[in-house]
């Protein structure tokens, strides 16, 4: 036997040998038995080995580069904890951006990780499925790490305490948490469309690039540190949600309608949820980035139009209202924080009005909107503050039947006037926000007829009681420590004992 | 409209040497610093080379490795030993 | 629409979540009053259908509504109704159902002359 010495072999040859080849076609079940989920929606696959994986990622090299990203995040969320990092952020109404996060974004990150461990057992093609596979690890790992950041906000600040009994029951968590149950009941391609392609890839830099940008900016590092970290998984999930759709294109033209439906429901949906984040960078940082306009400018026009731009020569287009999206992006922020700002006696975080400085800001960021539409409004609630009356609304909202938000949003080119949208489905009546939630209504009225609105629930009597009181003790909110205004809140009462001390060693 | 790609990295001292490499080899790119990252825009194409990060750090230096700084990127992938490359062409 | 799922039967399991039976004989009624924006949405409320449509304008309205600067200058009789976008002129004595508002109806009021605090709708 003679040993030849052989160059090392390049990694793409590399990467061939050790991803393919390792499936293996069933003998004694059928193939449809084995891969139930495959063919309900009516996805055509004619070659699965025509799948490219983008990024070339061997199974080895996946878990050396996972190591070290562990590695150095636990070593700086140790640091922040053992050397008070909390004490040095921007201010403390910071926090509640972070509560709104931690509970509303991380129990998200868990979602998906089932989502995809789900996908990577039903897809019968093994390139997709080891993707998928990988992906799920990658989610679990994000929520892991959000639960140290949060576990340590938890030990100084209110609002933290049940995220997981909250994600399930509280009204305004209903909206994240019903996108992914959507997402999750649908199909395997369906969802591998919803979270690997219109989520990731074209929505989620709004919300962790600009939003982490601004975590770094105000001091918070806990949070900057999973942000990252997380991010440079996305990378590889964008990459995977843009090599899905050029696949699924790519195998059969019968698939383009199917598609274009998902992409058109899931970019709207996307658009929905992100909403809570347009407040959070607009209103609830103390040292802002970017307004949410300029965010929707560089994320979704620029980066989204080349992408749409690229994926034209399968035949498909730019998501269905994506123009009504970019039109709604100068109000989206000012309409959610209102409602928050009315409804904070049922939040598990803190409100407060702009500022003097911050509505200017928010006025040269927002110059056709903001002076005409929204500042009034905070004048009128600074009075009413001022005259010891402030604003609650006392009763509940009406809310989307498909994307849950109460329904504040207004009508395209109409400021004044609220968008009222009906269907009718056997006999029920159906209320949406807009054209957008209402053509998911109408694609899938079955579905969508089985929401758990949390309105709707609260009167049928399966919250907890019928007072607020009641409800917000089903959340296990604590009264008068969780929600309620920033002013006066045990958060700022901490907050202010620490910056006093801070004072006197200055001296 | 023109057909951006983009890459945006962490700004830790990991990062750096790439950043740099990029605009060095890749003329016409657009660097956008922001808070803790930093965004890199170029019309077209986008290439990070092995060997020019390589010649910065002064040590071997896998294209893996950028798995540890990325926090975003734009743009089709296409990944070998000595490069990584972002292109809207095909 | 053929309903895509993997059961075939999918459409007949289906359990529609607030049909009105499990509102405890209420109906769910949606009021809005136009623009006046501050009040950010509809609000919802489970109503006997019996109620009369005066103790909407009476007792409901005040009570949610009350605390707007506007509130004290509504002219009620120049109020404009739609229920469910139909125009109607309604009559304080008779029920909410007799008016046809029902499950899930919305009712909508503008306010002639008030258009939210200083104009601004809100």
């Amino acid at each position: 036997m003679t040993m030849v010495a052989k160059a090392k072999l390049g990694l793409k040859q590399r990467y061939a040998l050790l991803t393919r080849g390792l499936d293996w076609e069933p003998s004694y079940q059928s193939k449809s038995a084995v891969y139930p989920y495959a063919e309900f929606e009516g996805i055509k696959i004619h070659d699965w080995s025509k799948w490219e994986d983008p990024f070339r990622l061997t199974m080895d090299a996946y878990w050396k580069y996972q190591a070290e990203k562990e590695r150095k995040l636990y070593a700086v969320l140790d640091s922040f904890a053992q050397n008070n990092g909390q004490m040095g952020l921007s201010d403390v109404r910071y926090i509640n951006a972070i509560k709104l996060f931690l509970t509303g974004v991380s129990p998200l990150e868990y979602q998906a990780h089932r989502g995809f461990a789900h996908v990577g057992r039903h897809i019968p093609g093994v390139g997709p499925r080891v993707a998928a596979q990988m992906q799920s690890l990658d989610e679990l790992r994000h929520v892991q790490t959000q639960i140290h950041t949060l576990s340590h906000y938890n030990k100084f600040f209110d609002g933290f305490h049940e995220w997981q009994h909250m994600h399930d029951r509280v009204w305004y968590l209903s909206v994240p948490k019903s996108f992914f149950d959507d997402a999750r009941t649908a199909g395997p391609f369906e969802y591998f469309i919803a979270i690997g392609f219109a989520f990731e890839y074209v929505l989620t830099n709004l919300l962790f690039v600009p939003f982490m940008s601004g975590a770094a900016y105000n001091g918070d590092l806990a949070t900057v540190t999973f942000g990252f970290s997380a991010q440079s998984d996305e990378s590889r999930h964008m990459t995977l949600g843009i090599e899905v759709i050029k696949f699924l294109l790519e195998q059969d033209p019968d698939n383009l309608p199917i598609v274009q439906k998902w992409v058109d429901k899931w970019f709207w949906r996307g658009h929905r949820v992100l909403g809570l984040v347009a407040m959070m960078m607009d209103y609830m940082l103390p040292k802002k980035i970017m307004s949410w306009r300029e965010a929707w400018d560089i994320y979704f026009t620029e980066a989204g139009g080349s992408l749409f731009e690229d994926l034209a020569r399968y035949g498909l287009k730019v998501p269905k209202y994506a123009d009504v999206a970019t039109a709604e992006a100068d109000h989206l922020s000012h309409q959610n924080w209102s409602t928050f700002y009315q409804y904070t006696q049922a939040a598990a975080f803190h409100t407060w009005l702009p500022t003097p400085q911050e509505m200017d800001w928010l006025s040269e960021k927002y110059p056709t909107t903001f002076d005409k539409h929204y500042r009034p409004r905070y004048e009128m609630w600074a009075e009413m503050e001022k005259e010891g009356k402030r604003f609650y609304n006392n009763a509940l909202p009406q809310l989307c039947t498909v994307c849950q938000i109460p329904m504040v949003y207004t009508e395209p080119g109409d400021p004044g006037t609220i968008a009222f949208r009906t269907s009718q489905h056997k006999g029920e009546t159906y209320h949406c926000c807009s054209d957008g939630c209402k053509d998911i209504f109408d694609g899938e009225p079955e579905k969508y007829s089985q929401s758990w609105l949390p309105v709707h629930q609260i009167f049928q009597g399966n919250c907890g009681g019928a007072s607020v009181e009641d409800v917000l003790k089903w959340y296990r909110m604590n009264l008068g420590a969780d929600n309620l205004d920033q002013a006066g809140s045990p958060d700022q009462k901490l907050w202010n004992e620490w910056m006093a001390a801070r004072q006197r060693v200055a001296g | 409209m023109p057909r951006i790609v983009s890459i945006t990295l962490q700004n830790t001292d990991a990062a750096r040497p790439i950043i740099e490499a990029i605009t060095e080899d890749n003329p016409g790119a657009v660097v956008h610093s922001f808070p803790g990252i930093v965004k890199i825009d170029r019309e077209g194409s986008l290439t990070v080379h092995r060997a020019s990060v390589e010649s910065r750090i002064g040590r071997d230096w896998d294209p893996q490795e950028l798995h540890l700084s990325i926090v975003s990127m734009a743009g089709n992938v296409d990944e070998d030993d000595d490069y990584f490359g972002l292109a809207w062409a095909h | 629409m053929a309903v895509v799922a993997l059961e075939k039967d999918y459409a007949d399991k289906v359990e529609v979540r607030d049909r009105v039976e499990n509102f405890h004989g209420n109906h769910v009624v949606y009021l809005h009053w136009e623009e006046h924006l501050g009040f950010c949405a509809a609000l919802a409320f489970p109503l006997p259908p019996a109620m009369p449509f005066g103790a909407l304008i009476q007792e409901i309205i005040p009570t949610y509504y009350g605390m707007h600067p506007d509130f004290a200058s509504i002219d009620w009789s120049a109020v404009r109704w739609t229920i469910d976008g139909k125009e109607v002129t309604p009559d304080p004595a008779k029920s909410l159902a007799e008016h046809g508002v029902g499950h899930k109806s919305l009712v909508r009021f503008w306010t002639p002359g008030l258009h939210g605090f200083k104009g601004s709708h809100s």
